[in-house]
């Protein structure tokens, strides 16, 4: 069957969710994959929004996480202040997905700014909830084209911390309770994250895609796993659940 | 009395300079109220708001502000906002001092300044680039442990506007959707202006006391404005008008357009009736296609104890 480079990062981001059982998430891409993930390999999963709504169920494509097709029939909805203190601080987020603009090699995401803060090239949104998502959530996921403008040696600014300067301990030593980031979804492959230094590296490989293809799409010299994976291609039926149920308006899938 | 006209309460209770908060996560945004602010020409204004949403960047390119508190930078669901971005990449209208926290930090910001705390710990901003350009975001000992811990100082807003529902004509406000941090910047502030759907008799605010956002205690000024949310939505009566937001990002990329914008809308309109009546004018079947269908909620039974 064909599918777009599009399908293939929701539904590898989807198989990344089995058994999980919360989940925090954003539009887009995540909202498709988790809600896919329901359907297949996490029945249990609730989805939880920074906007204050726990277990939502919405009947439409939400087009923002305030979006109120998520507030009608969803289990709850309770103030921002319950949000992060009982539910994130309080480490209850098993799974969170966090969007880039630049993600460097040791997992440090940049969502702030290009170019220097106090005179920036370009003025990004800015932290919303990822800076403390990315210390509380059980594991952050990402997911994102392959560019060498987004995959950088090292981020202009740190929105929300990974592995640091590589040195996984310090995230034990801040007091930071969550593992961090743990995988990296793009159009080409998937990659992963050293446990000894927290290094970025690949992992899994897509279906007719070369290793050289990746490689131009990362600022660095990237590490392989030795052990290099080929995943498998969607089946029909994630397929299916994508296009007809999902996204039938191939807003994101395309 | 309370229940004032949004002139009325604009003139009232926000004066240049003032720090005016304007919340509501993405839903319940008083854009009514903003755009009053515009059209009597406030300054010098710091807006604080966890996402500024098109709120501010309307109000930042009418030049009303000199300075941002905020947690978000986004057009949720849509892309940048291009205004705010303008002031501060390029200074248009004029320079834009910010101060950028995250959402959690902005949360604890509210929370210290309803509570008169003189600040709110969190865990948060270890490892990032944060608090490097954000003196207030601080860190001090944990007075039980060897640990740091970080915290956020109060914020007491001048003027909080609210939209909800609706409220009674003290000022006992009702929400049901999105709580967001409403509640919390309508303790934290030294004026709040409540505007809402609809006025309803206080018998009606006591059957459902756990629904109450706001007590009239806190309350200066009720305004009735249905609709005043356009084009963020309230729950259960009115859709976002995504159009309009998408519409926004291309307006907004060009300052001279944007200007050319707020004349049309704000500054040509006598007040938000007839911002309405130039919506319905430009499509009146708008009401319609932003009714949301109906989803009551199941009816409980307090109790009568006698």
């Amino acid at each position: 069957m064909e599918y777009t480079a599009s399908e293939m990062m929701i539904i590898s981001s989807a198989r990344a969710l089995q058994g999980v059982k919360v989940v925090f998430v954003g539009v887009g891409m995540p909202n498709i994959a988790c809600n896919l993930a329901r359907q297949t390999v996490a029945s249990d999963l609730e989805l939880v929004y920074e906007s204050g709504i726990f277990g939502a169920h919405p009947t439409r494509l939400p087009l923002s996480i305030g979006d109120p097709t998520l507030i009608s029939g969803a289990t709850s909805v309770c103030s921002i202040t319950e949000l992060f203190m009982y539910y994130l601080q309080g480490g209850r987020i098993e799974v969170a997905f966090l969007g880039v603009a630049q993600i460097d090699r040791f997992g440090n995401i940049n969502t702030t700014v290009i170019g220097d803060y106090h005179k920036p090239k370009i003025r990004l949104p800015g932290s919303g909830g990822a800076c403390e998502i990315a210390i509380h959530a059980g594991k952050v996921f990402i997911i994102t084209r392959l560019s060498s403008r987004t995959f950088v040696e090292k981020v202009d600014f740190i929105t929300s911390p990974g592995f640091l300067d590589g040195d996984p301990a310090k995230r034990a030593a801040l007091g930071m309770p969550g593992q961090g980031p743990q995988l990296v979804v793009t159009d080409k492959g998937i990659l992963r994250f050293k446990a000894d230094t927290g290094e970025m590296y690949l992992d899994v490989i897509y279906p007719n895609v070369e290793l050289d293809e990746i490689r131009e799409g990362i600022g660095w010299e990237l590490a392989v796993s030795p052990d290099l994976k080929r995943a498998p291609p969607p089946t029909p039926q994630e397929l299916r659940l994508v296009r007809e149920e999902l996204d039938p308006d191939g807003r994101y899938r395309s | 009395m309370k229940l004032l006209s949004m002139r009325e309460a604009v003139t009232r209770y926000v004066q240049d300079g003032n720090l005016v908060a304007i919340e509501g996560f993405t839903a319940f945004i008083c854009f009514s109220a903003a755009h009053e602010i515009i059209r009597q020409r406030r300054k010098d204004l710091t807006l604080c708001r966890m996402t500024p949403d098109l709120v501010y960047d309307q109000m930042i390119a009418a030049g009303c502000a000199r300075k941002l508190v905020f947690s978000y930078l986004g057009n949720p669901g849509v892309g940048s906002l291009h205004c705010v971005r303008r002031a501060v990449e390029k200074g248009i209208p004029h320079p834009l001092e910010i101060e950028e926290y995250s959402h959690f930090g902005m949360t604890c910001r509210y929370l210290a300044g309803a509570s008169k705390l003189p600040f709110y710990p969190l865990h948060s901003y270890v490892g990032s680039s944060m608090h490097a350009v954000n003196p207030n975001i601080r860190f001090v000992k944990n007075p039980y442990g060897d640990n740091q811990i970080a915290v956020v100082p109060p914020i007491n807003p001048d003027v909080a506007i609210i939209h909800a529902q609706r409220a009674d004509i003290n000022g006992n406000t009702q929400l049901w959707g999105l709580l967001g941090m409403q509640r919390e910047v309508a303790f934290a502030a030294k004026h709040v202006i409540v505007v809402v759907e609809e006025i309803v008799p206080e018998e009606i605010i006591c059957s459902d006391p756990n629904r109450t956002l706001i007590t009239a205690q806190v309350v200066d000024a009720v305004v009735h404005q249905a609709r005043g949310a356009h084009p963020s939505y309230v729950q259960g009566y009115y859709d976002r008008d995504n159009s309009l937001y998408l519409a926004w990002d291309k307006i907004s990329r060009d300052d001279a357009a944007v200007q050319a914008w707020l004349d049309e809308w704000v500054y040509g309109l006598e007040d938000w009736d007839a911002y309405l009546a130039k919506l319905e004018q430009n499509e009146p079947a708008i009401w319609e296609r932003l009714k949301p269908g109906q989803a009551l909620s199941s009816p409980v039974n307090y109790g009568l104890y006698q």
